[in-house]
């Protein structure tokens, strides 16, 4: 079944087309990717999924479970199932690794909060330090990715999950992509990595703001390990739109 | 209302269970307005109390060599929704002692009135003083506080005061900290304050890093909202070679309120280094939205974030 459907998408940051009318289905409960070189227009895709500020005026529709969810807030669409997990994650001056996950959580029991911690390989003494500087880029992905594990959310978006974190670690936020499939979430990663395309079951190649390509991984692998990553073609919008 | 009635109703509005106050080891001093209504000693600790006309005087004394083991718990609160209370202190840590003081100001009803504190502390060679002191004010904000204190830091001693305020309204409060550190000494100031209304906040913390090695953090955490105004002016000088300090100033500002810091650095020597930094502004947008991306309101998520700034 059909979770998320973007018809005719565009948007224009700047005065330069960044996604040029493009059109997307997401089936319920499998592992999406949408894969490009940089400055595609992945991420754009993704923050106009959740509402991001900046990222709202948009020509199109999205859909959610056969829903318009154009003019919702952030907060609206995240109660309807949807979230978010960027690429560098946010620090708070104070704010807990524990007060964090419990603010996401349905479930707020501290038992909670420590299992969605060991899931992501993280100690319960993480539980009282600060997610701020004094953690590390990795650490902080580990705790934005358990705290959408105490959300239980419908439909996840990764965006770039393996960045700036060490081996062990994206073998960690593969489990957790498995994790999340299993419970039915659907889930959509952006990346410009081959190992992370590689958990997905179906994937959109994107260049330039456009979709290029769709389809089983497979074939997308093998498009984009051939093609993409060798080619020096640069992602760089050249349209001026007239505002 | 007996002085036990007076006690509880004052520690009602904190997390401090007053059943700590009749605890033998532990040490404490509770004063309304002008009266003493507790206190107990410990081994080692000397207090001299005399009531005022207006408020009291105390001088504190931690023997040379005691380290007093559970925290000194000192109330200075007034039950009265008017007046003036003046705490006058003198506090003399002797060498290589150490306390740890929780200092509860509690104005749970004030209208019109004027807490002023003036300290002067000294604390000797290799001794440790700790003061937090957390002020819980009334919902009205009809209060002005003004905290003075001059410190003196001996060689290798450590001096470290958190000053919160983030229950009730804040009225005026006007900090004028001045600490002056000799070698090889620590001192930590932080003040965290949570501004609504037409609330005044001032802040002047000075740290004079005057021996070598001598070490020094000013930190200073705002939350204002409404009208409320803050205006922070931290000052840190080194004149001492190896001196190390930080000035670090973070301000969250909402709706019609006014933020203003100065930090000042003054370095005279050349192997001395101090560094600063100020955030100001409204709340960060990728904090926000984060939250807002797990189901938080955006109310909800501002308060969050202030929450950990503050707490």
């Amino acid at each position: 079944m059909e979770i998320l459907e973007i018809k005719n998408l565009g948007i224009i940051l700047g005065g330069k087309k960044i996604l040029n009318n493009i059109s997307m289905n997401f089936q319920e409960g499998k592992v999406h990717a949408i894969v490009g070189p940089n400055g595609a227009g992945k991420s754009t895709i993704a923050f106009a999924i959740m509402g991001l500020e900046g990222y709202t005026d948009i020509q199109g529709d999205i859909l959610f479970e056969k829903e318009s969810i154009t003019e919702l807030d952030i907060d609206e669409r995240a109660r309807k199932g949807i979230t978010l997990a960027w690429q560098e994650p946010a620090r708070y001056e104070g704010l807990t690794v524990e007060q964090f996950i419990r603010a996401a959580a349905r479930d707020k029991s501290t038992d909670t909060i420590k299992h969605a911690l060991s899931k992501v390989g993280l100690d319960p003494e993480y539980m009282v330090r600060a997610v701020d500087k004094t953690l590390s880029g990795g650490e902080r992905k580990k705790i934005e990715v358990a705290s959408i594990l105490v959300m239980e959310p419908k439909l996840v978006l990764l965006d770039e999950p393996d960045s700036g974190i060490d081996i062990e670690s994206i073998e960690k936020i593969f489990d957790i992509i498995k994790v999340l499939k299993e419970k039915g979430t659907t889930v959509i990663l952006i990346t410009h990595s081959m190992a992370v395309l590689q958990q997905a079951e179906q994937a959109f190649l994107m260049c330039n703001g456009e979709i290029v390509d769709r389809g089983v991984t497979g074939k997308i692998c093998t498009y984009f390990e051939k093609k993409c990553i060798p080619c020096n073609h640069k992602n760089l919008p050249d349209v001026q739109v007239s505002t | 209302m007996s002085n036990q009635d007076i006690i509880q109703k004052l520690y009602q509005n904190t997390e401090t269970d007053p059943n700590v106050l009749q605890t033998p080891d532990v040490a404490h001093l509770t004063i309304d307005y002008n009266r003493v209504l507790s206190s107990r000693l410990v081994p080692g600790l000397y207090l001299d109390v005399e009531e005022l006309k207006e408020g009291i005087k105390a001088d504190i004394t931690v023997e040379e060599g005691t380290i007093i083991e559970k925290t000194v718990h000192l109330c200075f609160g007034v039950i009265a929704e008017s007046g003036v209370q003046k705490i006058l202190m003198n506090v003399n840590v002797q060498k290589d002692a150490k306390i740890d003081v929780l200092a509860h100001c509690i104005f749970p009803n004030a209208v019109d009135l004027q807490h002023i504190m003036d300290a002067k502390i000294t604390i000797e060679e290799g001794a440790a003083y700790s003061y937090l002191e957390k002020h819980i004010h009334g919902p009205e904000g009809g209060i002005k506080v003004y905290p003075k204190a001059a410190v003196t830091l001996g060689k290798k001693s450590r001096f470290k005061t958190e000053f919160e305020l983030i229950k009730g309204r804040v009225g005026l409060i006007e900090i004028d900290y001045e600490t002056t550190c000799g070698a090889d000494s620590v001192l930590e100031m932080t003040a965290r304050i949570n501004g609504s209304g037409d609330d005044i906040i001032k802040i002047k913390e000075t740290g004079h890093l005057a021996g070598e090695y001598a070490r020094g953090a000013l930190t200073t955490k705002i939350a204002l909202r409404d009208r409320a105004k803050a205006e922070v002016y931290n000052k840190m000088t080194a004149t001492a070679a190896y001196a190390r300090g930080h000035v670090d100033c973070k301000e969250i500002v909402q709706d019609n309120a006014v933020a203003t810091a100065v930090p000042i650095v003054e370095v005279s020597h050349s192997k001395a280094h101090i560094t600063h930094e100020a955030a100001m502004g409204s709340v960060d947008s990728k904090q926000l939205q984060t939250l807002m991306a797990r189901g938080l309101t955006e109310d909800e998520a501002v308060e969050l974030i202030i929450e950990g700034l503050l707490v």
